[in-house]
Formats: structure tokens, C-alpha cells, sequence
């Protein structure tokens, strides 16, 4: 297990490198200054500039000053807000994204696994068949899209919620259900398919046969063995999570890492642009290493036999 | 006379599919007495496993009864809900499968899994339904059992998995204990354990057993009495002897023929397939593969005609006109041993009349 970790460890590691000098590079071929108004400026104020960023240097001066940053944790500072590191910005943008991203995540997942396994103990009437649809429907409508109709449906016209910012509870339900409505229909289809499964196999007529209550197989033996797999799709989640937040958040006027990233993208601020890259990829990384972990410590055939038959 | 504890009368029952309504129980009846074991016995698609499943009351969502009752105790068993259904399954009436390998939950201990039955019939608070689980573990001979107990099944062998779905169908002391191709997916060898196994509990737990199987080579062993199905219908039954040594339907006289023996060089095969159960013969369903079929067979469906009070075969063979056939070599040589056998029970019962 030690063994293994290490080697994992190195791999994350080696992967961010890349994605480092993938990025790095990157914004060095993009077309654009960061300066707002470079007509306006003077030669000598865009050489000071340059000096300040040291923007002025040979390119593989840049690219490595930046690699020995990021090791010590120094991600630069920012060309949009003058002489902000890029880690306060993004450190001080952290707690919306993050509690909305968790939010999402549990409301898809809780409300999926109901929504699959309804389907799945009902298969082939028409309770799996709308749940069928629903779930393509929530696969299919992109979150941007969804997040106007809520704020125009559910904000505007009911005012039952605030149409956007940031402030209580309130204001984080429309984006969380913009946000999680994706991974909820991607969970009702995967635990459909994988309940039908499992309900179908052999141990769960020997658990019918104990005399089991219908709720007794479904809940002891069905979900558990359904719920497993689950596990290999937080990866994809996280990647859905944080893509939809660069549209959410921005819809919904949230002051959160996927609207800056946005606003950085627009204002070419390479800095922090390549620090939330950074941070999107460790994060990455990072989840699916705990995704192997937690696989292993809840699925007994990989626990010991380290594979899966 | 013993008492019967389970009794099937005209079980008729049909599956709904998109090709039509497959008639899988044509009329089955069969009887289980206190503590003796019935052997069901046909080829596979006859129908042993619908039967099983109806006497459990987990037939498959397209199937419905068409007639007929499932008398345990006396009471309908066709009758009952849903809800005292499952308080007679697995503490009343329990059951094995046939694949040990797909019948444990992988994702729970195996104690836990003895233990669920314990908990839900006895209502036994969960440390002393666990006490109570490691205790037939231990009596189904897993060596070991306080380790193994918290194991789980990918842990342990195909006998050993089937020897803990023994456990679990036993922990509840069942009066009936159904076992569906116990030992058809295990190595001979493990084969004649668990047979041995069963046996041994049998007699220590008083059960029932209904032991089905497409092979007869394992029943004589096993069994009391035999029934043999056949395309939805029991055909023939009888005492063990009686179907061993005295089979009276041609279809038996085939199950019996392709049994492999010691000297045997061929081993010999029924010829033709089962017949189409969305349309089944209106005859005898064994008819297009009988060279002794006459043809009445192909016409009407024979009743049944007694042998003796225990035996029984649906053979229009049996009819007062039919003409005598020649049973084949094999069957001959066993109605040899079974007049020999009856001769000296015969002469046992004089020297008992005299002495
Ligand atoms: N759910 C089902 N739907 C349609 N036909 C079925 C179903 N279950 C069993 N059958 C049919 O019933 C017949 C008897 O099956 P079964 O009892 O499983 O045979 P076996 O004697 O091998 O156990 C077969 O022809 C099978 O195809
Ligand atoms: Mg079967």
C-alpha cells in the first residue's frame, strides 16, 4: 500500500508538472496584452510594466522563475488587480465555489440515487419511463441554460428566490440546482442500470428467499452493491462541477473561482489563469487518487485481491 | 401414515412473453411427507425451478398462476399476501440455488448474511443472532468459523460458499428445505460432501427436503421417493426403488439409459429436444421423441395409472389394451433386480409371519 501510494504520489505530481508547462507555454502563444489600455500607454510606461511583471525576460527565464514559484506555492501575482498574489485571489474566492460545489454535488447524488432507484424497482412501468426522461432531459440541457430559465422562471417571475449575488442560503439554491442537475441525471441513469442489475442476480432472490421485506433487499443488499461503482464517477463530477461553475457562478453573479477565472480570461491575465488551472488540475488529480483509495476500502473483492473480477 | 406437510394439487402456471403465454407447470401435482426427501428430477426447461419458485412465492413478475394449490399445512399458500409470505420464506420454507458462486452478496460478511434470517424471523437482537449464526457455520463444517466468520464470500471456495447458503438456509430451522441443483455447479468431488452435508443436517434439523436435480445419478442417495417432469408435467413417481428398478414411462427408461455406468463405452442420449412450451403437444409432450409412442400418444394426454399405491406413470403403456412392448436392455436388467428385490422382501416378510 505504502509502495503504491508513493508511486500515485509521483504520478500526480509528474501530471501537474505537465500541466504547468502545457499551460505555460500556452499563454505565452495567446494573442493579447495583459494591459487594459495599451493605446493610451506611453513606450516607457509599457517598458515599466514589463519590468515590474518581468515580462521583459528571455521566455525560459519566465518559465522557470514561474516552475520554482509554484514549488515553493508562489502562483505570481495579478496583472488585473494591481500587485494582488494570485493565491490571496484565489484563496479569498475559495468558500463560494467550494460551498456550492459541495452542495451540487450532494444534491445530485442523494436526489439521483433516489430518483435511479425508484427506476430501477419499478422497471418497464411508467415510474422508470419518466425517470428515464427526466434524467436524459437533466443529461441534456446544458447548466447555462438551465440557469436562466430558473432565474427567469423562479427568481424573476415567482420571486420566490434572489435572481443573483451573494448573500444567505437563499442565494446559493438556484445555482446549486443549476449546477447539480447534471450529475443528478448522470446518477439516475447509472444507478438505473446498475440496480436493474444487481436486482436481477442471484443474491437477491437468496435475500428474497430469507423472507426479507421489499425495503430490506433493496436498502441492505441492492443499493449498497449499486452504490459502489458510483464511486468511479466522482472524477467526471468534478470535472463537470468545475466547468459549471465558470458559467454558473457567472450567471449568477457569484464571487467564486469560476467567475475570476472568467474575468481572467477576458482581461489575459496569464497569472491567474495558470493558477487556477493549477488549482483545477490538483484538484483533479487529488480526487481521483481518493476516488482508488475509497474504491478499494468499500469494495471487499479489491480490498484484499487489490483487482476487481 | 406420516403427515403431509406440503401438497401441490393441479399447479398450472404460465408465463407471459411477447411470443405468446409459455405454459411452463401443466398440471403438477406432488405431495412432501414429514421429514422425507423428494427428489425432482428432468431435463433442464422442464420446469423444476418454476415449481420451486412458486412454492416460495418468487415467481417472476410475467408469471401467473392459472389454477391449482399449494396446500402447507392445510392453507393455500397461493392465497397468502405478500407480507405473510415473507414471514414463512426462509423461516418455514427455505431454499439453496444451484450456483453458490452468484448466491452471496459480495459486498457483506458472510456472518452478517446467516445472521439476516435469525433477525427477521426470531427478531433476535443482532449479538445473539451473530452467536447464533457462528454456531451453524460451525455445524455446516467450516473449519475455523470464529475467523471466518467476518470474512466475505470472494474469500472462501465454491464448496465452502455453498455450505454457508446451507447455513443461511438452514439457521431458521426450515421444515422445508427446497435445494435447487444443489451440487450441479460444484466439482464431484465437493459434490458428495455437500450431498453428505445435507443428509447429516437433515437428520439433525428434522427438515423436508425438496431436492432437485437433472441428474438422476445423485438422487438415489438422496431421495425417498422420486418424481419425474417432464415439458411442465410430473410423468412418473414412485418410491426411489420403484423408479429405479421399476420405471413404467418411456421417458424415464431414457433418463435411466443415459446414466452413466462403470462398463458403459457410449453414453447414451434421448434423441430430439424438448417440446416448444408456447405450444405444447396435445398429447404426450414426449411423444415426438418415443420410439415406443403410439398413436394414442400423439393424440391425448395419458393419465396416470398406478403401479402400486406409491407409483404411479402417465404412460398409455400402462393402459389394460395397450400391446406389451420391450422395454431396452438396461431397463430390462432392472426390472430383474427389482423382482429379486421383491421376492426377498417378500420371503422376509413369510420368515417374519412364521418366526
Ligand atoms: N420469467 C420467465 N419468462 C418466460 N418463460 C420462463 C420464465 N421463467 C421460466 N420460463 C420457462 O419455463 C420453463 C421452465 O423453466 P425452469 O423451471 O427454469 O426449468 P428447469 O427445469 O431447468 O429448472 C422453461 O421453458 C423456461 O423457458
Ligand atoms: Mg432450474
Amino acid at each position: 500500500m505504502g509502495k503504491y501510494l508513493v508511486k500515485r504520489i509521483f504520478y500526480m505530481l509528474l501530471t501537474l508538472f505537465l500541466v504547468a508547462t502545457i499551460t505555460f507555454f500556452l499563454m505565452k502563444l495567446m494573442p493579447g496584452s495583459p494591459y487594459a489600455n495599451q493605446q493610451k500607454m506611453t513606450p516607457e510606461q509599457l517598458q515599466i510594466m514589463n519590468e515590474q511583471y518581468g515580462l521583459n525576460k528571455p521566455v525560459w527565464q519566465q518559465y522557470l522563475i514561474y516552475l520554482l514559484g509554484l514549488v515553493k506555492g508562489d502562483l505570481g501575482t495579478s496583472f488585473q488587480y494591481s500587485n494582488q498574489p494570485v493565491s490571496y485571489l484565489i484563496s479569498s474566492r475559495i468558500g463560494p465555489s467550494g460551498q456550492l460545489g459541495l452542495q451540487a454535488i450532494i444534491f445530485g447524488l442523494v436526489i439521483g440515487i433516489v430518483i435511479g432507484a425508484i427506476g430501477a424497482i419499478n422497471k418497464n412501468t411508467w415510474i422508470d419511463t419518466s425517470s428515464t426522461i427526466l434524467s436524459i432531459l437533466g443529461i441534456s440541457i446544458p447548466s447555462f441554460v438551465l440557469a436562466v430559465l430558473l432565474q427567469y422562471y423562479v427568481g424573476l417571475k415567482l420571486g420566490w428566490l434572489p435572481i443573483a449575488d451573494w448573500g444567505g442560503f437563499s442565494y446559493t439554491i438556484l445555482p446549486t440546482i443549476a449546477l447539480g442537475v447534471g450529475p443528478l441525471a448522470e446518477t439516475a441513469r447509472f444507478i438505473r442500470t446498475e440496480m436493474v442489475d444487481v436486482l436481477s442476480s442471484d443474491y437477491i432472490e437468496l435475500a428474497k428467499a430469507k423472507g426479507l421485506t421489499k425495503f430490506g433487499v433493496v436498502f441492505h443488499h441492492a443499493l449498497r452493491n449499486s452504490l459502489i461503482p458510483l464511486v468511479t464517477l466522482i472524477g467526471p463530477y468534478t470535472v463537470a462541477l468545475m466547468t459549471g461553475s465558470m458559467v454558473v457562478e457567472n450567471i449568477f453573479s457569484i464571487p467564486g473561482i469560476g467567475e475570476q477565472f472568467v474575468k481572467s480570461i477576458l482581461t489575459n491575465d496569464f497569472p491567474t489563469i495558470m493558477g487556477v488551472t493549477m488549482l483545477y488540475s490538483a484538484g483533479l488529480v487529488v480526487v481521483i487518487l481518493l476516488t482508488d483509495i475509497i474504491y478499494g476500502i468499500i469494495d471487499p473483492r479489491i480490498r484484499l485481491t487489490g483487482r476487481r473480477n | 401414515m406420516t403427515e403431509n406437510i406440503l401438497e401441490v394439487n393441479h399447479l398450472e402456471i404460465n408465463f407471459h412473453t411477447y411470443a405468446g403465454d409459455v405454459k411452463a407447470i401443466r398440471d403438477v401435482s406432488f405431495h412432501l411427507a414429514k421429514g422425507e426427501t423428494l427428489a425432482i428430477v428432468g431435463e433442464s426447461g422442464s420446469g423444476k425451478s418454476v415449481t420451486t419458485k412458486s412454492l416460495m412465492g418468487l415467481l417472476a413478475n410475467n408469471a401467473e398462476v392459472m389454477g391449482g394449490e399449494i396446500l402447507y399445512h392445510g392453507e393455500d399458500l397461493l392465497k397468502k399476501s405478500e407480507k405473510q409470505m415473507e414471514g414463512i420464506r426462509g423461516k418455514d420454507i427455505a431454499t439453496i440455488f444451484q450456483d453458490p458462486m452468484t448466491s452471496l452478496d459480495p459486498t457483506m460478511r458472510i456472518g452478517r448474511q446467516i445472521a439476516e434470517p435469525l433477525m427477521k424471523h426470531k427478531h433476535f437482537k443482532k449479538e445473539k443472532a451473530m452467536a447464533q449464526a457462528l454456531e451453524i457455520l460451525k455445524l455446516v463444517g467450516i473449519t475455523d468459523a470464529e475467523r471466518r466468520f467476518k470474512d466475505y464470500p470472494h474469500q472462501f471456495s465454491g464448496g465452502q460458499r455453498q455450505r454457508i447458503v446451507i447455513a443461511i438456509s438452514l439457521v431458521c430451522y426450515p421444515e422445508i428445505l427446497i435445494a435447487d441443483e444443489p451440487t450441479t455447479a460444484l466439482d464431484v468431488t465437493i459434490q458428495a460432501q455437500i450431498l453428505e452435508l445435507m443428509k447429516e443436517l437433515q437428520s439433525k434439523i428434522e427438515t423436508s427436503i425438496i431436492f432437485i436435480t437433472h441428474d438422476l445419478g445423485v438422487v438415489a442417495g438422496m431421495a425417498d421417493r422420486v418424481a419425474v417432469m417432464y415439458a411442465g408435467r410430473i410423468i412418473e413417481y414412485g418410491t426411489v426403488d420403484e423408479v429405479f428398478y421399476n420405471p413404467q414411462h418411456p421417458y424415464t427408461w431414457g433418463l435411466l439409459n443415459s446414466m452413466p455406468t462403470l462398463d458403459s463405452e457410449h453414453l447414451y442420449a434421448i434423441p430430439g429436444t424438448p417440446p416448444d412450451l408456447l405450444d405444447p403437444p396435445k398429447g404426450d409432450a414426449f411423444a415426438a421423441r418415443n420410439d415406443y409412442a403410439m398413436k394414442i400418444d400423439t393424440e391425448q394426454q395419458p393419465p396416470f395409472f398406478d403401479v402400486s399405491p406409491t407409483h404411479a406413470a402417465a404412460t398409455w403403456l400402462l393402459h389394460p389394451d395397450a400391446p406389451k412392448v420391450t422395454p431396452p436392455v438396461e431397463i430390462q436388467r432392472r426390472y430383474k433386480i427389482f423382482s429379486e428385490q421383491q421376492e426377498t422382501k417378500i420371503k422376509a416378510n413369510q420368515n417374519l409371519a412364521e418366526g
